[in-house]
């Protein structure tokens, strides 16, 4: 049974993209980690479905589907926001700081 | 034997996953973050799962990736700058807080279904003879998952408008 390797290694992919949002500051690397967080997931629902039927590999179909939508429609938010900014770092997006 | 190739996918997944985060280049970021991305469809093709696998290179590593990469050179973002890594205190906390959750997931590694909801092992292996391996995940998405699929279809265009929308700079 491979479940609860299946299991662990996801925990760590998923552990390790909440770090990398943590970790840094420009906005295309943390957008990468929310995938790699995804795709931990998406390996916990393929693990799960070899032990509780099919329907986990249908629900990973529906996670890839949003995934590109979000990545289609957040690079061209961060393409926006260079364009008024010149920059990605999110140091720098902090008007409802100043007040 | 399978459970050694697991695990070796599984390490080559974690490692690049650690080198993908911190990575000062973002394009060195992507890269191992498709190497990641493979490691992953290897995993899903040891899980029985290959329609997901071949969906996995073919739409994360092949099409998102590439985009990411697209948006990263289009900006100009690759070449060595400062860098973007939080400072001491900002690694402190994100260790600390990754440390936590790590250890709150650590029953994972002794989880045990309750046997009333596990199928019979070898019941999808056993089904994707039977139906084939496409078939077996396209039956289900054409019949009970037919209406979140149909809104699948509509999120995708409403993506697409939006992306074009948010991007140009001037319709």
């Amino acid at each position: 049974m491979l479940l609860n390797d299946a299991l662990v290694i996801s925990a760590i992919l998923f552990t390790l993209g909440v770090a990398g949002v943590l970790l840094r500051r420009n906005a295309i690397v943390i957008f990468m980690c929310v995938e790699l967080m995804l795709n931990a997931v998406n390996l916990t629902f393929v693990a799960l479905a070899q032990t509780i039927g099919v329907g986990g590999q249908v629900f990973v179909f529906f996670v890839m589907a949003v995934a590109a939508a979000e990545a289609a429609v957040g690079l061209a938010i961060i393409l926006a926001v260079y364009r008024h900014k010149q920059s990605v770092s999110l140091q720098n997006m902090n008007l409802l700081k100043d007040g | 034997m399978t459970h050694t190739v697991f695990v070796i996918f599984g390490g080559i997944a974690i490692v690049s996953a650690l080198l993908c985060i911190t990575r000062r280049s973002p394009v060195a970021s992507a890269l191992w973050l498709v190497v990641t991305l493979f490691a992953l469809a290897a995993m899903f093709v040891l899980l029985d799962a290959q329609f997901i696998a071949a969906l996995q290179v073919l739409v994360y590593a092949g099409a998102i990736m590439v985009l990411f990469l697209f948006v990263i050179m289009l900006l100009n973002l690759g070449r060595p700058g400062p860098t973007d890594i939080k400072g001491p205190l900002g690694l402190g906390v994100a260790v600390a807080l990754a440390g936590a959750m790590l250890f709150l997931l650590r029953p994972l590694g002794q989880a045990a279904l309750p046997t009333s909801i596990q199928l019979p092992p070898g019941s999808v292996a056993a089904l994707q003879q039977q139906r084939g391996i496409v078939g077996a995940v396209a039956n289900p998405l054409f019949d009970a998952y037919l209406i979140p699929f149909e809104i699948a279809s509509v999120l995708l265009l409403a993506a697409i408008v939006g992306a074009v929308v948010l991007a140009k700079r001037k319709l």
